[in-house]
């Protein structure tokens, strides 16, 4: 039986915390009596016979026929699934994407469909690689389609390829995939690693246009989503659930299969990660010590490929097909038993350590602009009811936040990080002055269709995911960063754990309380 | 009374543009009320005669005073007082006109300050301008048969070096005669010229200017190396013509070809005079004003000065000189006010010669002259571009040798070290670096000229006898001698050299006077301004280099190897390694047979395959090895409305991808075979080197777009016909010869680099795919 998130209130005997940083780690002793340490849950057991459980679920969905009684011959199908951003980092083959488009592709053919269109639906992110594609689908699916050209990434630019559904009570308008919206079926194939996806934003984000997107993507809304992994007190997710009502009342039928992973980060070499320090054995030991040993020596270039070759072993818990809003509730049940952990009160400093990954850089460099989304965008919106830190608390995160970008994943970032950043990190103020600039920037807008480059608004809408942190936070502190890089992002650079309490004392006192975010695996703190 | 005397004269006036000259204007229109002034001023290039006195004389801050005087009245009054006739001394006639001719003959008065003073003129120069120049006013005098008083300025140093008294009698009447005929000297002067011209067009020397160029330029297409080629040749005729001067004056006894070019015009003058009546006026060295019309009023940059901020720049350590010698220096208003007594004062029966000079009545000694002038700088320090003070060095008054023996071999240990970077391939900073080195070996160079040079000046032991210029100072009432000081007894030296002189002239060399680094903007940013200014019309770019770390070799190799397998592409790997430096040879001698040999390996290239394979060769290896900044300014330029254009010897379906960036796309075209393949040959040339200029120059001409308003973008000495035929050449990470070029010419220069985290690979081919993935689309 795996055991509960907890909550471990470090003592004088507690032994060093492992913080990720970046590409490396640090072991980073608390102060003993004022610290406390959240630790996610253990994995969760998965299905035994996944390709089963999958047919179970087309067979027999919640709130809608069974799939294939919704085939038929002649019909337009179009068959949407997340992009690379899911899961981090990247599942082994067979991913769970794969078994699933087999499964629905197989009934397809069973019932007589042959105009099927297979598209990914990375919304504003960057296309994926063939052999991302070949990774998540399949090389037979990919052989199959790809070269007919009926295996394609969604283009959010496509002046012939996008088509209005409708607009909301709020005046948001619902722009979406062109194909998707005239087809007879859109099967919406779904990996739930966060409760922030799924639902109702798969398709309005995945599938939407720049235009649609800006109407929930914007530092208004992200400032009042409290938090982005609690969909009932989210302004992301109402603007969402809007527009999920007019795809329901005037868009194409939609049937969406949703699944939820356990936490099982990290291969048998990187085990120690997952454990509890105190829980180290003598080889956990011995593997972090050689790890961190030789990634000191190794350049940031061959660690961040080591890094990112890691196919993680992440397995399914629960499989769930059928009406999207029954569907994803389900799954939320799932995702958040494997990720809730409680939590009491506030903190005056939250630590966090910075991993090589985010959602918008597989396979590629965690710029300084992610650095401050996945520290104040996600890991800061890990909570329900309240943040983990107070208002006006601190946050320290640790991370060596080099200037360095990729020039083909983010062209927009580096432009961003020169000029905006130059003139402001108010997301408020960017927003009025400078997005509409990137977004309609007629190069980053070939880049982003013909290239692999997130689209040229998307560094402003990593920022604003970080709005609601920045604007709650007293002060944030990076330790281990270049520093004139970190002042760039507003922030302030300590050289060590130790340099970054004395200057967090200036905001919470000589001795604040101190609470450390043990990630990853994904956590839900749950703070009363 | 001098006003008087000269009242309701005209006077026509040599050399009004020059320091003495243009003082000269001055303090006549503002002493002496009711003369009219005729100026003989040489068109410039671009501009007329009046147009050029406008702009260079009544512009002038000596001028400031009067147009305070005057008010709004200023340029009525000059309008009224003073007409301006085009007109050359080194010509027959003065190249007047018939108007020119008729109203030089309405004159009373003739002063001719016009020479050339720069103390390292060609021989021939020389010879025209101040030898031959006053007997050319006499000659037309004669011809036009009038006889205006003639008051000509000469030097003091005519006297030649010599130690003891130099009185103010003609050389040629003194006791160190050599019996010198004038005319010999022009005649042996205009042959040397014609030698030396005939000399620089033999083969051996001719082959040599080419080398030299291509040195300086690398292979920037006939054109530029040609133009370059003839340029060196005339450097190479006048440097010989200067030291021929130097060595002919040397060998006479006088310090230089100016000082001997003047003792023989004042022979010729005196010789050819016939009717006209002819003072001389001969000052020393002609420093900054000390009262008139305001203190420290200076024009240009004189003699002592470059080695007065050299030395206050830490640059120059030593200088030659005796600490007791006498440096005869004397304010330009006194020279001024010494020539308009003597104009005033009138003829007298034989050529009178009047010396304006400190040295016999009020010396300045050279010790006190360094010692104040190193207090000065030692309490008024410059500040080098750190914002730190810079220590001048202890005078220790070493003899000429010596000093000369320090800088040449520094000379030679520079040139050794910039050779060496030159045939390196460096690029961007590290070939700033070279360009650095250059700049020292020019300082370094130029100090050697001063210490050559002034050297002998400041060894000069001669005293200037003053006695005639005494006599007709103390023949003057109070009146005059307030509006008109000459007296070099009045001056007091260390005020003069501390609150007039080294102010002023720090002024004028706009050096760093403050600490703290320079906050103001940088040269570069203000060249940035400019070539982003909406004004521009076009930007044109190169590719390689330029916005892209990366070449017609890498992309080949990317796209020939990107459907191997990996035994395939070791073997590909070896054999391009094998054929790289016969490559790399031949793209050293000629661009476009390089490119069109090496075009030659996509004969049979599938087009299909080609076009898919190019769009992720674009993805994987243009945009990984682009340079963000570069691109951003690509943009930059298209946002502010000019057009962009990407000039580049790539193949065009190479370049495909960055199609969105530019309004249009000159690339290298291959012609196509009926089995859907490339032919590997091309269909017009590649555009490389001058072909760039030509084809930019085509384009503005058919959009009636104007060449001067456009900018090009490139990183190599090859581009440098396209630099020249554009008015904002940007120099993007240049390599040594073109860093060099660029800093003379105070070209904007870019350092554009690989986004930093841009992946790394060590051999341009595409990453290894697997086997499914490998087939033929």
């Amino acid at each position: 039986m795996p055991r509960p998130g907890f909550v471990l209130d470090v003592d004088r005997s507690t032994p060093p915390t492992l913080f990720w940083h970046g590409e490396r780690f640090r072991l980073e002793q608390l102060p003993a009596d004022r610290s406390r340490i959240v630790y996610p849950p253990e994995p969760l057991p998965a299905i035994e016979h996944l390709d089963h459980a999958i047919r179970d679920a087309l067979l027999n969905p919640i709130g809608s026929d069974p799939l294939p009684a919704r085939l038929f011959a002649g019909m337009k199908l179009t068959i949407a699934f997340d992009d690379a951003s899911l899961s981090l980092p990247k599942m082994r083959r067979p991913d769970t994407r794969q078994r699933m488009v087999e499964a629905v592709l197989d009934m397809a053919a069973a019932a007589g469909v042959d105009d099927v269109h297979i598209i990914a639906a990375l919304g504003l992110h960057r296309r994926m690689h063939d052999y991302e594609l070949r990774h998540v689908l399949g090389d037979r699916v990919f052989d199959a389609f790809a070269p007919r050209g009926l295996l394609y990434q969604h283009d959010a630019e496509d002046p012939d390829g996008l088509m209005v559904i409708g607009t909301t009570d709020h005046g948001e308008v619902v722009e979406i995939n062109r194909r998707a919206a005239e087809s007879d079926l859109i099967v919406y194939l779904n990996v739930n690693q966060s409760p922030m996806d799924g639902g109702w934003k798969s398709i309005t984000t995945g599938l939407a246009s720049y235009r649609c997107l800006s109407f929930h993507h914007n530092p208004e809304t992200l400032q009042h989503t409290r938090s982005l992994v609690d969909r009932h007190r989210s302004a992301l997710h109402k603007s969402v659930w809007r527009m999920g009502e007019v795809l329901r009342r005037d868009g194409p039928p939609i049937f969406q299969v949703e699944t939820s992973l356990n936490t099982d980060t990290f291969p048998s070499s990187f085990a120690f990660l997952s454990k509890r320090e105190w829980e180290w054995s003598a080889r956990d030991r011995a593997k972090y010590l050689a790890t961190a040993a030789s990634l000191e020596r190794t350049p940031t270039r061959l660690a961040r490929r080591i890094f990112h070759s890691i196919e993680a072993p992440y397995r399914t818990t629960s499989v769930q097909a059928g009406d999207t809003e029954a569907v994803h509730e389900i799954t939320l049940e799932h995702v958040y038993r494997q990720q809730v952990v409680e939590v009491e009160g506030q903190t005056d400093i939250l630590t966090m350590g910075i991993p090589f990954i985010s959602p918008y850089n597989p396979e590629s460099i965690m710029n300084p602009i992610l650095v401050m989304c996945m520290g104040l965008g996600y890991l800061f919106n890990m909570y329900r009811n309240k943040p983990l830190v107070r208002e006006g608390g601190v946050v320290i995160m640790t991370h060596p936040t080099y200037r360095e970008f990729h020039p083909v994943h983010h062209p927009s970032y580096i432009d961003f990080f020169d000029e905006v950043l130059a003139d402001t990190t108010d997301p408020a103020e960017m927003s009025t002055r400078w997005e509409t600039k990137y977004a309609e920037d007629e190069w980053y807008r070939h880049l982003y269709r013909t290239s692999n480059a997130y689209h040229g608004v998307h560094p402003f809408y990593a920022w604003y995911w970080g709005a609601h942190g920045q604007q709650h936070c007293g002060r944030v502190i990076i330790v281990g960063g270049d520093a004139p890089t970190v002042r760039r992002l507003g922030f302030t650079p300590a050289s060590s754990m130790n340099d970054a309490f004395e200057i967090a004392s200036d905001v919470v006192g000589a001795s604040p309380t101190i609470t450390h975010l043990h990630v990853p695996a994904m956590l839900v703190a749950d703070v009363t | 009374m001098i006003a008087a005397s000269l009242a309701h004269r005209r006077i026509a006036i040599t050399g009004s543009t020059g320091f003495v000259g243009t003082a000269l204007v001055e303090r006549l229109l503002r002493g002496v009320p009711d003369c009219e002034l005729v100026l003989i001023v040489r068109p410039g290039r671009r501009s007329t005669a009046p147009q050029r006195a406008a702009k260079e004389i009544f512009r002038n801050d000596a001028f400031d005073r009067l147009r305070e005087l005057w008010g709004e009245d200023f340029d009525a009054e000059i309008e009224r007082r003073v007409t301006t006739i085009a007109g050359d001394v080194s010509a027959d006639g003065l190249g007047l006109d018939e108007a020119g001719r008729s109203e030089f003959a309405r004159c009373d008065v003739v002063i001719h300050s016009a020479a050339t003073v720069s103390f390292d003129s060609p021989l021939d120069q020389a010879v025209e301008i101040n030898l031959l120049g006053p007997t050319r006013i006499t000659s037309l005098c004669a011809e036009l048969d009038i006889t205006p008083y003639l008051v000509a300025v000469s030097t003091c140093y005519v006297a030649g070096n010599r130690r003891g008294n130099a009185p103010e009698e003609l050389v040629s009447e003194g006791p160190f005669d050599l019996g010198l005929d004038w005319r010999a000297e022009v005649t042996s002067a205009r042959r040397l010229k014609g030698d030396t011209e005939a000399e620089s067009r033999r083969r051996e020397h001719l082959e040599r200017f080419r080398a030299e160029a291509r040195r300086e330029l690398g292979a920037a297409g006939a054109p530029a190396l040609a133009a370059k080629t003839e340029q060196n040749r005339q450097r190479w005729v006048r440097d010989r013509l200067v030291e021929a001067g130097r060595a002919r004056a040397a060998s006479l006894g006088w310090p230089d070809a100016y000082a001997y070019t003047k003792a023989l015009a004042e022979q010729a003058l005196v010789e050819t005079r016939g009717q006209v009546p002819v003072s001389i006026v001969r000052p020393s060295i002609i420093e900054s004003a000390w009262a008139e019309p305001r203190p420290g009023w200076i024009r240009g940059f004189r003699m002592a000065e470059p080695v007065i901020i050299s030395y206050a720049r830490g640059m120059l350590k030593e200088f030659p000189g005796v600490p007791e010698g006498t440096v005869d220096v004397i304010p330009v208003d006194l020279v001024v006010a010494a020539i308009i007594a003597v104009a005033a004062d009138g003829p007298h029966r034989e050529p009178r010669i009047t010396q304006v000079a400190s040295g016999g009545i009020n010396p300045l000694k050279y010790r006190t002259l360094v010692d104040n002038v190193s207090a000065w700088f030692t309490a008024n320090p410059l500040y080098d571009p750190e914002g730190q003070p810079i220590v001048v060095p202890e005078w220790t008054f070493p003899g000429r040798g010596r000093v000369q023996t320090q800088l040449t071999r520094a000379k030679d240990v520079i040139t050794r070290a910039e050779r060496l970077l030159q045939a390196l391939p460096l690029r961007g900073r590290q070939a700033e670096f070279s360009a650095t080195l250059e700049s020292r070996r020019l300082e370094v160079e130029r100090a050697l000229e001063y210490v050559e040079l002034y050297g002998l000046y400041t060894e000069c032991e001669a005293i200037y006898q003053v006695d005639h210029l005494i006599e007709l100072w103390e023949s003057l009432d109070d009146a005059d001698r307030a509006e008109f000081n000459f007296d070099p007894r009045v001056i007091s030296w260390p005020t003069y050299v501390n609150e007039v002189h080294l102010p002023s002239i720090i002024q004028h060399a706009r050096v760093k006077t403050t600490p703290g680094k320079s906050r103001g903007t940088d040269r570069m940013t203000r060249l940035r301004r400019q070539v982003l200014d909406p004004k521009r019309h076009v930007a044109a770019f190169d590719l390689e280099n330029t916005l892209i770390a990366s070449n017609v070799v890498e992309s080949y190799s990317w796209l020939a190897t990107r459907r191997l397998d990996g035994r395939e592409r070791l073997q590909y790997t070896l054999r391009t390694l094998a054929e790289a430096p016969g490559l790399l040879r031949l793209d050293r001698r000629d661009r476009t047979d390089f490119l069109r040999h090496f075009y030659r390996r996509y004969a049979d290239a599938p087009i299909d395959q080609i076009e898919i394979d190019a769009a992720e060769m674009f993805t994987q290896l243009l945009l990984a090895k682009s340079f963000p900044e570069g691109l951003r300014r690509v943009r930059q330029h298209r946002e502010l409305g000019h057009r962009t254009i990407l000039i580049t010897g790539a193949l065009d379906f190479n370049v495909a991808g960055l199609k969105p960036l530019f309004d249009e796309i000159v690339a290298a075209e291959m012609s196509t075979t009926e089995r859907n393949t490339y032919s590997g040959e091309m269909h017009q040339v590649p555009p490389t080197g001058e072909a760039r200029a030509q084809i930019l120059a085509d384009y503005c001409a058919a959009e009636n777009l104007d060449l001067a308003e456009c900018v090009a973008y490139a990183d190599s000495s090859s581009d440098l016909p396209l630099f020249e035929a554009v008015g904002f050449p940007v120099a993007v990470n240049p390599e040594t010869r073109l860093a060099a070029i660029a800093r003379k010419r105070g070209w904007l220069v870019e350092h554009w680099a690989k986004a930093p985290g841009a992946p790394r690979r060590l051999l341009p081919i595409g990453p290894l795919l697997s086997e499914r993935a490998r087939r033929p689309a």
